[in-house]
């Protein structure tokens, strides 16, 4: 924070935090007593009533089963539930609509990777690349398809400030790497991590890259084609969407040569007992019928999202981070986990004697959210020898005064505690 | 020490102690309080076998058969979490079998416990009891055994 002498209150000039406030009828509520304060947004965000509203539009006006009936319901809500994949493609500046495959979330992209992709192209003794701070979500998949095909897994190492070992990640990167698999932002320690850089030399080795946008989407400006990525998930529900819904980018010539995921309806053209076509692009990847009314409301999100403007978005947040920090770091016993140069939103800390969870059902205490414990990334706390952190994770309806919270709420269990 | 107390009388005394506060953050500060008094484990006894699967802090808990009774040893890294143990082992320990896995530990729901306590939380605390009754059915089966 440049202005030390900020106070909570005078705060962005361009976004009307009040106002944005007002479109997220959760934040009214109270936990234990106290106006809510959610600082679990890594987790999963909340949602504006644009998004609720549309979803009881949808089961209200337009509920059928898409792609399938020639009634009037059944076109209304496919057209609905393919808006979305345009909106989606704009979002993240993709070249086709087809190049969005429709996923419950990010995880279940990167399985539909690892499964398809993975299993057709890796072979013995090829290396796949992931880091020392991805989610389970972008280890496992890839754990379980490197001992089926007798591939290796190698790892990026993560430096003490939380930044990616880039001199160990070109020592790593060589003919035999496929693929290198890195999240974009991490979820427990924010890190914004060098992906257009990792990108360049992975593709220099002949080796395609998925970037692991979960974190990313809500916070970054996404170009998949300047990117030059190969693969691009994310979830709807980081992004003020719902649950249940997430796209998968891939290069379009790279989702036509890979064989299908889930068979099923929808990814068929045409079905024998003697062999059965698949349906083209994005279709062949989503069986059955889809979430229709998650995706159908993602879009308001994502035009919400558009409106305020991603810009906007990262300043009103980049202030509650450094305002959050500063304020945290003058606590007595703290220590901040993750202080990479450039970081989104997510302030992970540890505070000397004192188990994470204690601080964790203490703030409850008091309505603020934040999450404790490994955030599903337990290598990543194993680098750091820690069981956990606390984390606090911004969104852009937060406000400093919520921040002051925090700090209080903390300092307060920390002498109740020791 | 033994407990001339009958479960269900001590699970009464602590609903009667928690109704004497006013708010959570009186009985927050009570369990870290109960927490910070309960006497450390061994370490000896803090190894895998001994941890309490279910919880989000680790609990480690070891059981003693002296008498017909069970007693309980317990320790977590996590205060509040420790705070709890004190209080399922005052209630259980240096009781019999029988006694112990006739408990229905609804005093937990009475202090409010399980609506305050996230899921995942209570969920270790259901862990823990369990744990503690799987010990009694164990000792209840070496003395049929002996």
């Amino acid at each position: 924070m440049s202005n030390e002498t900020m106070t909570a209150g005078e705060k962005n000039k361009v976004l009307d935090i009040e106002k944005i406030r007002n479109d997220f009828p959760i934040l009214n509520r109270l936990v234990k007593g106290h106006p809510l304060v959610y600082f679990d947004n890594a987790a999963t965000s909340q949602k504006p009533a644009a998004v609720i509203d549309a979803l009881v539009h949808y089961y209200t006006h337009l509920n059928a089963n898409v792609h399938r009936g020639i009634h009037t319901l059944a076109e209304e809500a496919t057209a609905a539930f393919e808006a979305t994949r345009d909106a989606i493609r704009g979002f993240i500046n993709a070249a086709y609509r087809e190049e969005i495959i429709y996923t419950k979330g990010t995880t279940e992209g990167i399985n539909l990777v690892a499964y398809t992709w993975g299993r057709q192209q890796l072979q013995e003794g090829d290396e796949v690349i992931i880091s020392g701070m991805e989610h389970h979500s972008n280890i496992v998949p890839w754990q379980i398809v490197c001992e089926e095909k007798k591939a290796r897994l190698t790892v990026i190492p993560v430096t003490d400030k939380g930044e990616l070992d880039m001199e160990a990640f070109y020592t790593l990167l060589s003919e035999k790497t496929k693929l290198v698999a890195v999240v974009h932002v991490s979820n427990a320690l924010g890190t914004i991590n060098p992906v257009k850089t990792i990108i360049d030399a992975a593709h220099g080795k002949g080796a395609l890259v998925l970037v692991d946008g979960a974190q990313s989407s809500m916070h970054l400006d996404i170009d998949v084609q300047a990117l030059d990525c190969d693969f691009f998930a994310l979830s709807a529900h980081k992004m003020l969407g719902p649950t249940g819904a997430g796209a998968l980018y891939g290069k379009k010539q790279i989702l036509e040569a890979m064989p299908v995921f889930n068979g099923g309806g929808e990814m068929i053209k045409e079905v024998t007992f003697e062999k059965t076509t698949y349906n083209e692009l994005p279709y062949k990847f989503e069986a059955g019928t889809p979430n229709i009314a998650d995706f159908v409301a993602f879009r308001p999100a994502i035009e919400y999202i558009n409106e305020l403007g991603k810009e906007n978005i990262r300043k009103h947040e980049d202030a509650l981070l450094s305002y959050a920090t500063e304020k945290v770091r003058e606590i007595e016993g703290i220590k901040i986990i993750g202080e990479a140069a450039h970081k989104a939103s997510v302030l992970s800390f540890v505070i000397d004697g004192v188990h994470p969870q204690d601080i964790g059902i203490l703030l409850d205490n008091k309505g603020i959210a934040v999450r404790t414990g490994h955030h599903c990334a337990e290598p990543l706390m194993n680098r750091f020898c820690i069981p956990g952190t606390i984390r606090a994770s911004f969104a852009v309806y937060n406000t400093l005064e919520e921040v002051d919270k925090l700090a209080e709420g903390l300092k307060k269990a920390i002498k109740v505690l020791k | 020490m033994t407990n001339s107390k009958s479960i269900p009388e001590i699970e009464q005394e602590i609903v009667e102690d928690f109704s004497l506060f006013d708010s959570w953050d009186d009985k927050y500060e009570y369990i870290i309080d109960l927490g910070k008094k309960l006497p450390p484990l061994d370490d000896a006894f803090k190894k895998e076998e001994n941890k309490v699967k279910g919880c989000q802090s680790t609990v480690w808990l070891v059981a003693d058969y002296i008498g017909g009774k069970v007693i309980y040893k317990a320790e977590s890294d996590a205060i509040i979490v420790k705070g709890l143990i004190s209080m399922l082992i005052r209630v259980l320990s240096h009781h019999t079998p029988d006694e112990i896995l006739d408990a229905d530990m609804d005093f937990i729901n009475k202090i409010g416990m399980t609506s305050h306590l996230a899921q995942t939380r209570s969920n270790g605390l259901r862990a823990m009891v369990k744990q503690m009754k799987h010990y009694a059915l164990a000792f209840k089966g070496s003395k049929f055994n002996a």
